[in-house]
């Protein structure tokens, strides 16, 4: 039982952590701002949502667990909006920040 | 070597880093980001050193409000930004900035190199009086038991700060609204954020004013975060910045101070000084005046990012 929820854990924080990576690596790679943000959507969406799962089994509580989902979640909704915001602005001002 | 010291290496070296770009970038917006990141990068560094009340106040002062200030301030200083860059200090003025801060690092080291071991300590002092006050947060008893009169002056400095802001009004606009808006680039994205997410970060807000009685969290950093909800629901455009003649605003303005002033008042005739409590009532007392003092924050911390007056007054 323990095994398995350090392999759960191991597994999943490893793939969230490769997500941030290689969002990090396309934020400074990628050629223009909105395959920039594409890049970043991909770290916030799943490398801390593979990063909450993994750390699911160690929360404290029932409620230790609602709360980091709540994180992911909220974290979620106001990177949705920014990067909506920011390729917005990108496609109106055309200019790249 | 174990995962902490190398968790606090990455800090530190993550800290100096950032804080050196923010002198070497060439824009003011990107010395601001960097600013707001490093705020949070600071957070992390308190909760090492388990000062959790500092981390929640750097987070949502240092970064959060702050930060919307500065990046206001960015934006309305890009039309002068050409000009004020391309001056250069003078050679003297150059030398003289590099000597003072080479003695302030210098000075600096020597604090931590030459620190008294062990580090001198009030904090068994401020532990042995928490039973008789009531409150579980040895912070929030230094900051209104033990040294109530310097919150409550800086409470009135935050006050002082607001009316520097507004003094920066032209004469014909005073008393106006402030204008706040994200501009044309929106779309509706921000306004949905605008209603979305006031309801869940007034409900923390009220829960990290409450829990400061007796764990980390209390009357500014509760504030803040209300704030910065007031602050989105403006710029989303859902809610009209008010005018800062309105007699709410005042009232609310000086309503925390007020509280505070008048139970330090009567604190002459009870217990007999300024500022003390009555044995017994000390819990209840402090936390009327911590949510009256949020209350005034969360106008001040708003109206300090929404910055000058813009309109006329009307009528």
């Amino acid at each position: 039982m323990t095994f398995g929820r350090d392999i759960l854990t191991i597994l999943a924080v490893t793939a969230g952590v490769f997500f941030f990576f290689a969002g990090t690596v396309g934020l400074l790679r990628f050629p223009d701002p909105l395959c920039r943000l594409h890049a970043l959507t991909k770290a916030d969406n799943l490398g801390l949502g593979l990063i909450v799962l993994g750390l699911l089994p160690w929360a404290d509580g029932v409620w230790g667990g609602v709360k980091l989902v709540g994180i992911w979640l909220l974290a979620q909704l106001s990177g949705a909006i920014v990067t909506q915001m920011i390729a917005r602005a990108v496609r109106h001002g055309g200019e790249a920040p | 070597m174990s995962a902490g010291w190398v968790l606090n290496s990455v800090l530190a070296v993550l800290v100096l880093g950032v804080a050196g770009a923010i002198i070497a970038v060439r824009t003011l917006f990107a010395a601001v980001v960097g600013f707001v990141v490093l705020g949070l990068l600071l957070a992390i560094v308190w909760v090492r050193l388990a000062a959790v009340d500092v981390a929640l106040t750097e987070a949502a002062i240092g970064s959060g409000v702050t930060g919307a200030v500065l990046i206001a301030a960015a934006s309305r200083l890009r039309a002068t930004e050409k000009v004020s860059v391309a001056e250069q200090p003078g050679p003297a003025l150059r030398v003289g900035a590099g000597i003072l801060s080479a003695l302030v690092a210098a000075g600096l080291a020597a604090l931590v190199v030459f620190a008294a071991d062990p580090a001198p300590s009030l904090a068994p002092a401020a532990v042995a009086h928490l039973v008789e006050l009531g409150v579980g947060n040895p912070v929030t008893a230094v900051l209104l038991a033990y040294r109530g009169i310097d919150t409550l002056l800086e409470k009135m400095v935050l006050l002082l700060a607001l009316l520097g802001v507004w003094s920066l009004a032209p004469d014909m606009v005073w008393g106006g609204a402030p204008e706040v808006s994200a501009g044309a680039v929106d779309g509706g994205a921000l306004a949905l954020l605008g209603r979305v997410l006031p309801p869940v970060g007034i409900v923390v807000g009220v829960y990290v004013l409450w829990v400061g009685a007796t764990d980390p969290g209390g009357a500014f950093q509760g504030g803040a975060v209300i704030a910065s909800m007031w602050i989105l629901a403006l710029m989303a455009g859902l809610l009209p910045a008010p005018a800062i003649r309105a007699r709410w605003v005042r009232r609310a303005l000086v309503a925390g101070p007020a509280v505070f002033l008048a139970v330090g008042m009567a604190g002459f005739a009870w217990p007999g000084g300024f500022l003390s409590y009555p044995a017994g009532y000390a819990k209840p007392l402090i936390v009327a005046i911590e949510a009256a003092l949020t209350f005034s924050v969360v106008i001040v911390l708003g109206l300090l990012a929404a910055g000058p007056p813009h309109h006329g007054p009307g009528r």
